[in-house]
């Protein structure tokens, strides 16, 4: 491409009049390349475009001027100026006889309409006649239209003709059609389903052109489902091999690789069809063994392939010789100059460590170049391949690099992925609390607004239940060092809204707890938040309960204090808020100053956020009172999924919150009142006396609380979504008052998060020793490579031997486990005791598939779980007790798809957090047995106080995915 | 499936935009900044390939190659390999290279009646709704001149006006 950096052809434009383009285009195009601004360059194309305008709709001018004149449209429309009025010449040219003109027509129409267009329809017609053509050309152009315009209500009218151009002479137009037919079947996959056939046949085809292009449409088809098209794979291997032994005509060959295209798709249709299937993938060892022993990895395209293949045999059933050989590639792709290289030799081996993670030791100093390598694509990819091998001995180095790197760029879309994988790998792999807190400080500082409020809430939890251990004096320390932190840094602008509230929260709960900060001048603090951030509802929220909360813990220890001016202020204002939920608070505030110290003391205890609340959601107190009117002759409560024609109170309800949340102030208008709604629950599940009862629609509060994940009861619902509620006052009168009054008890947990399980166990130790031993072995591994980066390579890649102690002793530290642990199984256990039983064991045989998986055992206990220990104990005893984790990945694949079906489906009151399912996969995704070693002691913990809990008959209120998690490991 | 098929200017303009997922028009301008910002910033020595995600929704990538004053730009989605996307690029430029003997971007812009319609047909003949279908320049070559010739043989009516050609064919 040498000739293309000589651009001495300006000059020369002069001659190229003779291809029949006009002078004014030409003018026109040069006045534009010469406008000195963008307002000059609109006007000069404005001035176009009427001139297009009027030309085109005068009849006499000649048809050859007219496709100049679509073509100078194309090009305004392309600078991104509106040509609309336009597409309807578009349309008419495609009507032409003349075949250039037809052509450009249907370019035209391709560039400006697509299948939603309402002008679509009158190309329809044209282009069902034009597949009719004699003429090839026409019938390529028509089919090359309609792969853009043929939507799906239009395709049974063109999908005959297409159909029959499967067997048209011309080659061209054979792969035209196969093409027109996959993009039908990505439009509509049940239009073309009863075709699939043909594109089975087509394989057979004569022409290589055309068997290359059946392979896209096979190859979207098979991955929609592998297994009925397993009777393919030695057809395919087959055709691999010929192309690879270059039986095609040299005309389909690329820089002296025959077909490579063909090729790679056959080898990604190779990796679907092979995955997981030993039979299937022993056919294809000896072409992928022919193709990297012929593996020209000088050109381009020849590494492509090569690359292709160490995907395929990354798919498929491992080989060793295979993976030897792929192994080998990878590492001269990483040792190449090539950034391009470097980048696929990374992704190749974040490919292949799933299945054998030592590879990854040999390359660690080219992984460590690349990642401080200056190109973004590369370092981010290099990322991605660390976050894969994310172990507990080097979490602390990669979250590190990742969050150093996370706070100097500036794309959103990135910080916030970036983000989330620290959150995720800190939450899945941190060794102590006191790391998990400050990483997450550091991510909240930094990205706070970009990452899920749940980290926020875990992390809030995390810091009230503390280690876990029975040292109350390390958590105490822990949460002073917490206030410390964060009494430091509350001053500073810009925080992010989340992490202001998690400051708030940890203030408000333990800002006076140590002595060291007094109460007023916490509560100055909070007040300088709520100040500071006068359009954040929420933070404000979280500040005023904290301020509560202070004067609750000042007053149950006998300290009488006064509102301090400031303070006052921000109630008062608070309390004429536009937010209800703010009004509610302060309210709440000045109602609790005026309680003595008992009262106080009942209704917001110190350090309670752990306990569990109570909440009897079947509302079986009522149950007699019901069949009373049951009797009576009340028609019965039908729930409101099972009403027709009636709005889902829940999404409305949820949706309201969602805006309240977001905005201070509403623009939009309000939505037209329901009022039927709420009356006709009322009525209908108790008929007789509409005026005492309590018509909570069920669905909605259940959804609420699992959104939210916070443990409202039903006086803070109503408080906190107060604008829906208010609709139904007209109804019930006595739910509704008492919250303003006096403030119940529960509103002080209303603010906080629910203490959920701990998720985090205490790796303990530090990494020294790990990092150090392995820091000397690689010492003698390349001598001019500086000592900082033998350092981060042993501490990213340690030795595996460090590894597996570290794992034992890690195993042998307790997590703590959460009192409301058992939420989860008892949630759903008011309401139907039934299943109780059934909750925990929901999945058992797949359950018992993850046998291998490490989860600790326990010894037997006197619950009705011992049964299901029983089950699990055995087959996980060895791989923890030897104190060498039998690592899984090699089945992290079928791991990982057992939780991706059976989580959602088995377990139903866990299946609605969204925690779950992203632990779950991201445990079993790498090496189940790190995680699973260090949790596992919780999972004891977590049946045996299940099982007291449910022989005190506590019923606790929220749905706790930890148990589960424990479970699945 | 390729996405999208762009060649774009040093100066941040658009020399041929083609789409093969839809994209609002109203939008196409964004995609072209967008693109041009993130090509701008990176290094000559940097890889060709960019994760676009942000840009066209998840899991996009994008091969460019940055060739005098132009950018030729594809953007494809999980089911195209990286290195061949970028040789593909290459396919396409050697195509243009044969096709205009020495393209350059002049060729492109001052000449767009007509190389947009050559442009578009070789692209046409290379990626058919966003699947490739041909990748040997040769190949292309000889179906974009058949195409050419055929044109010209039908195109005799062309200098007649359209008021009277449409009053004889009424």
């Amino acid at each position: 491409m040498e000739q293309l950096r000589t651009i001495g052809r300006e000059l020369a434009m002069g001659s190229q009049g003779g291809w029949g383009q006009s002078k004014e285009f030409l003018d026109l195009v040069k006045s534009i390349g010469e406008a000195r601004s963008k307002a000059e360059e609109d006007r000069i194309i404005a001035r176009e475009l009427e001139h297009l305008k009027r030309r085109l709709a005068d009849p006499d001018v000649p048809r050859r001027k007219m496709k100049e004149l679509l073509l100078r449209l194309v090009y305004a429309e392309m600078l991104g100026h509106d040509a609309s009025f336009g597409h309807i010449h578009a349309v008419k040219m495609t009507h032409d006889e003349s075949l250039p003109l037809k052509r450009t027509g249907y370019l035209a129409v391709a560039l400006f309409l697509d299948e939603r267009h309402d002008l679509v329809i009158l190309v329809v017609n044209t282009i069902q006649k034009d597949l009719r053509s004699d003429n090839y050309l026409v019938v390529c152009a028509a089919l090359t239209a309609a792969c853009r315009l043929i939507g799906e209500e239009a395709i049974p009218a063109v999908l005959p003709q297409v159909v029959e151009l499967l067997a048209h002479p011309k080659e061209a137009v054979r792969k035209k059609a196969v093409m027109a037919l996959h993009r039908f079947y990505q439009r509509s996959p049940s239009s073309v389903s009863h075709l699939v056939s043909n594109f089975r046949k087509r394989l057979c085809d004569n022409d290589p052109g055309v068997m290359g292009a059946t392979l896209c449409p096979l190859y979207d088809l098979i991955l929609e489902e592998p297994n009925s098209y397993k009777d393919l794979v030695v057809s395919f291997v087959n055709i691999l091999k010929q192309v690879a032994e270059r039986r095609l005509p040299t005309s389909y060959d690329y820089h002296q690789m025959p077909a490579p295209f063909i090729q790679i798709k056959l080898l990604k249709i190779l990796a679907v069809l092979g995955s997981g299937d030993k039979q299937a993938s022993g056919h294809m060892y000896t072409v992928l063994g022919d193709i990297f022993r012929k593996g020209d990895t000088a050109s381009n395209i020849g590494n492509a392939i090569l690359y292709e293949c160490i995907c395929c045999i990354s798919f498929i059933f491992p080989n060793p010789k295979m993976l030897e050989a792929a192994a080998e590639t990878t590492s001269k792709f990483l040792k190449s100059d090539s950034h391009n290289l470097k980048y696929m030799g990374i992704d190749a081996l974040g490919r292949l460590i799933k299945i054998n993670p030592d590879i990854a030791e040999e390359h660690q100093l080219a992984v460590i170049d690349c990642l401080e390598d200056p190109d973004d694509t590369l370092k981010r990819k290099t990322f991605e391949l660390l976050y894969k091998m994310t172990k507990s001995t080097n979490v602390e180095v990669i979250v590190d690099r990742m969050i150093e790197y996370m706070i100097n760029i500036t794309d959103h879309h990135y910080k916030t992925e970036i983000a989330s994988r620290c959150v995720e790998l800190a939450e899945q792999f941190a060794p102590s609390n006191q790391w998990f807190i400050q990483t997450m400080n550091k991510v909240f500082e930094h990205a706070g607004d970009l990452v899920n409020i749940r980290v926020a809430h875990n992390l809030m939890r995390l810091i009230a239940e503390g280690f876990g251990e029975e040292d109350e004096g390390a958590d105490s320390q822990l949460r002073s060092s917490a206030v410390d932190s964060y009494l430091r840094i509350v001053g500073e602008p810009k925080l992010p809204s989340s992490f202001l509230q998690i400051i708030c929260w940890v203030l408000g709960e333990y800002g006076t707890a140590d002595g060291k900060y007094s109460a007023s001048y916490i509560i100055g603090k909070l007040c300088d938040v709520a100040e500071a951030h006068l359009t954040d509802d929420t933070v404000k929220a979280y500040a005023i309960s904290a301020i509560l909360k202070t004067f609750a813990f000042e007053i149950t220890l006998g300290r009488k204090i006064d509102l301090l001016p400031e303070c006052q202020t921000l109630v008062d204002e608070l309390s004429a808020s536009h937010s209800t939920d703010l009004q509610q608070r302060a309210y709440e505030l000045q109602a609790l100053l005026g309680l003595d110290k008992t009262a106080v003391e009942s209704v917001m205890p110190a350090d309670a956020s752990c306990e569990d609340i109570e909440v009897d959601r079947s509302l079986s107190f009522l149950n007699s009172y019901v069949q009373q009117a049951l009797e009576n002759g009340a028609s019965p409560y039908i729930p409101e999924s099972e009403r027709s024609g009636v709005i889902s109170v829940g999404s409305y309800r949820s949706q309201e919150q969602q805006e309240t949340s977001a905005h201070t102030l509403r623009f939009e208008a309000y939505e037209m009142p329901k009022p039927s709604l709420p009356l006709a629950t009322s009525q209908t599940s108790m008929s007789t006396p509409p005026t005492d009862l309590v018509p909570v629609p069920e669905a909605g509060y259940y959804k609420e609380d699992n959104q939210t994940s916070m443990s409202q009861p039903p006086s803070d619902a109503i408080s906190g979504e107060f604008g829906v509620k208010l609709r139904l006052d007209g109804v019930q009168k006595k739910w509704g008052r008492p919250t303003y009054s006096s403030s119940t008890p529960s509103s002080s947990i209303s603010s906080q998060p629910t203490p959920n399980g701990a998720s985090h166990s205490d790796g303990g130790g530090s990494s020294s020793q790990p990092r150090e031993s392995s820091y000397g072995s690689k010492r003698q591994q390349g001598t001019e490579v500086s000592a900082e980066k033998q350092r981060l390579a042993a501490s990213l890649f340690g030795s595996a031997a460090a590894k597996a102690d570290r794992k034992a002793q890690a195993s042998r530290k307790t997590a703590k486990d959460s009192p409301s642990t058992e939420k989860v199984a008892t949630t759903n256990v008011t309401a139907q005791p039934v299943k109780e039983q059934v909750i925990p064991a929901a999945p058992p045989p797949d359950l018992l598939d993850l046998g291998d998986e490490p989860v600790s055992s326990s010894p037997p206990s006197a619950d009705p779980f011992s049964q299901l220990e029983g089950l699990l104990g055995p087959a996980s005893a060895a791989p923890v007790l030897s104190g060498t984790p039998a690592t899984s990945t090699s089945k992290a694949p079928g791991l990982l798809s057992i939780f991706s079906d059976d989580v959602p489906t088995g377990v139903t009151s866990v299946s609605t957090d969204p925690t779950l399912g992203d632990v779950n996969s991201m445990g079993s995704r790498k090496g189940a047995a790190a995680v699973a070693s260090m949790k596992g002691p919780s999972l004891q913990d977590a049946l045996q106080k299940d099982a007291a809990a449910r022989q005190v008959g506590v019923t606790p209120t929220v749905n706790n995915p930890n148990l589960f998690k424990d479970l699945l490991g | 499936m390729i996405q999208a098929v762009m060649v774009i200017s040093t100066q941040a303009k658009p020399r041929l935009l083609k789409f093969y997922s839809f994209q609002p028009p109203e939008k196409h301008q964004d995609l072209v900044r967008c693109v041009f910002q993130l090509l701008s910033a990176r290094p000559e020595s940097a890889s060709n390939f960019v994760k676009v995600d942000s840009i066209f929704g998840p899991g996009t990538k994008m091969v460019y190659k940055h060739l005098a004053t132009l950018y030729f730009v594809f953007v494809f989605d999980s089911s195209e390999n990286e290195l061949a996307m970028l040789d593909l690029v290459q396919v396409f430029v050697e195509t243009l290279d044969r096709c205009f003997k020495n393209v350059c971007e002049l060729d492109i812009v001052f000449n767009f009646n007509k190389a947009a319609e050559k442009l578009h047909t070789i692209l046409d003949e290379m990626i058919s709704g966003g699947q490739v279908i041909e990748t040997s320049s040769e190949q292309i070559m000889k179906s974009v001149e058949e195409i050419e010739r055929l044109e010209k043989q039908s195109s005799t009516t062309s200098f007649i006006p359209k008021s009277i050609t449409e009053r004889f064919t009424r």
